[in-house]
């Protein structure tokens, strides 16, 4: 391939991720909203559209036109920039995640993912801890006692759960033997998924996820009921949207990282068996993606109105006296395996 | 004396709970088993609720099969209200009854829907109805006078055997 298609095939790729990305979070405060009213014996939106179809529509055209107020003792800049800061880390992230095996048209190998870095789960792992940044100068720069507390919470939540959640990694790392997406995922081929092989990691990472993107039960920062809005209390307009997006697209992404990480990837079990052709079998992979990408979205919007929110010294000790040495105890287990069976 | 500090308080938690695993489980299956259970909304203006005898909605007149109101005009109604929002303007007729109300104004945006002029009508009069859909976009709307008040006593049935019943 020249370099122009390389650009060209790139290029592509970005536009349909973000495209698709974009409209994955409409649907996804959709779907928080019918999941939540199911929960609780409603039936939800259904006014807007065919059974409310058009309600994420309406609603963003809602927030579009609200006034944009910023408080007289905010610091102005950083204000304005936090928002732009957490949709940034939001949006970067997808370019290392692999949604399925290479794609076979005509003399093409077109690879179903935007950017094959060695470095893939480091970059990621640097970026989502990048978006705190967003959440801390959003509370600290809007000159308001509860956005203060929501930023400082957001930061000490996220120290205490980036390190098991870099712990677990640890697991996944020791046995794929490299910091690539792809080689993460070939190497969970069959049932060696990693969340088979290391349920510890997978119970740990996952909470940890739970964590990072500031779900229910951790989401301390925003915490409705103590602290108004948390960091977006003094936000309104584009500027909350921004907020409100950037969390959405923070759960898709997490759960895209955890299916890539422990649930295998686009691998299904014996496919290779059936003796499909290349590409119909590339269009199933990606589709089993796809579909380990939505149940794990169901499960954060169905554990959000399952669980009450964690009190703050709760969250202290689950994270350092639990999710810590849990996460050094599978380290140690996936060691043994390999020293093991050398795996 | 010593089994007094032995006793299981409640907020121990015993080991499975401790681990919290399980527990989380219950509670995500509950809410999962909830997901799938009749819903109780009730999608308001296409299914509207229909409420029992026993419901006070906007005060009204009873008015005969013959067309004519109940109301002799006794101003006892107008007496009792607490929020003033009755006003009642009598006049003679020959009818038996001598007496009925020329003037019977609601003010709907005072009423408390409280009931006391149904209760203290000697004539059954002025009963409370179903009706719960009150809007209005001016204060002059909200004056209902006898045009908005007088209802057919078919209608009122099911408040007029309630009151006979529990009154």
């Amino acid at each position: 391939m020249s370099v122009l298609e390389i650009v060209i095939i790139t290029l592509i790729k970005v536009v349909v991720i973000v495209g698709t990305m974009l409209v994955t979070v409409a649907y996804l405060v959709y779907f928080e909203r019918k999941v939540s009213a199911w929960a609780q014996n409603r039936i939800g939106p259904n006014r807007v559209g065919w059974h409310g179809a058009l309600q994420p529509f309406a609603d963003l055209f809602k927030l579009v036109l609200k006034e944009d107020i910023v408080p007289d003792n905010a610091d102005k800049k950083i204000h304005a920039l936090a928002p732009v800061i957490a949709l940034l880390v939001a949006l970067s992230t997808y370019a290392v995640i692999p949604f399925g095996p290479d794609l076979q048209i005509g003399n093409y190998n077109i690879p179903l993912l935007v950017a094959d870095v060695n470095i893939g789960v480091l970059f990621i792992l640097a970026l989502t801890s990048l978006g705190v940044y967003a959440l801390t100068l959003a509370g600290w720069s809007s000159g308001s006692k509860y956005s203060l507390l929501g930023g400082i919470r957001s930061s000490a939540q996220m120290i205490s759960y980036e390190v098991s959640m870099g712990f677990s990694v640890v697991g996944v790392l020791l046995l794929s033997e490299s910091l690539r997406p792809v080689a993460i995922v070939e190497s969970q081929s069959g049932w060696m998924w990693n969340a088979i092989v290391q349920p510890i990691g997978f119970i740990t990472f996952l909470v940890s996820a739970f964590a990072e993107t500031n779900r229910l039960p951790f989401d301390l920062p925003e915490a409705e009921p103590e602290l108004v809005g948390g960091f977006h209390t003094e936000y309104s307009s584009t500027k909350f949207a921004g907020f409100f997006l950037a969390e959405y697209a923070n759960m898709i992404i997490a759960s895209a990282f955890i299916v890539t990480l422990y649930l295998g990837g686009w691998q299904i079990p014996y496919i290779d068996k059936l003796g499909l052709s290349p590409i119909l079998e590339t269009i199933l992979c990606f589709g089993a993606f796809l579909f380990k990408m939505a149940l794990l979205l169901f499960f954060f919007l169905w554990v959000r109105w399952s669980l009450p929110r964690f009190r703050y010294d709760q969250l202290m000790n689950l994270g350092w006296k639990v999710m810590f040495p849990l996460s050094l105890i599978n380290i140690i287990w996936v060691a043994a395996l390999i020293m093991i069976f050398g795996m | 004396m010593e089994t007094k500090a032995k006793r299981r308080r409640i907020k121990d938690l015993n080991f499975w709970e401790k681990i919290y695993v399980p527990e989380i489980i219950k509670g995500l299956s509950l809410t999962l088993r909830t997901m799938f259970k009749p819903k109780f909304t009730m999608e308001y203006p296409e299914v509207k609720f229909e409420p029992t005898g026993s419901y006070r909605g906007r005060p009204v007149l009873v008015q005969e099969e013959n067309g004519v109101e109940r109301c002799v005009a006794c101003g006892l109604c107008s007496r009792v209200c607490p929020a003033l929002a009755i006003e009642v303007q009598s006049a003679e007729t020959e009818l038996e009854k001598e007496r009925y109300p020329e003037k019977f104004e609601i003010n709907m945006l005072r009423c408390i829907f409280c009931g006391f002029c149904e209760e203290v009508c000697p004539e059954e009069a002025i009963v409370m109805s179903k009706d719960y859909e009150l809007a209005f976009t001016n204060r002059e709307e909200a004056i209902f006078g006898k045009d908005k008040l007088l209802i057919p006593v078919g209608k009122l049935q099911d408040r007029i055997d309630f009151l006979r019943q529990y009154k």
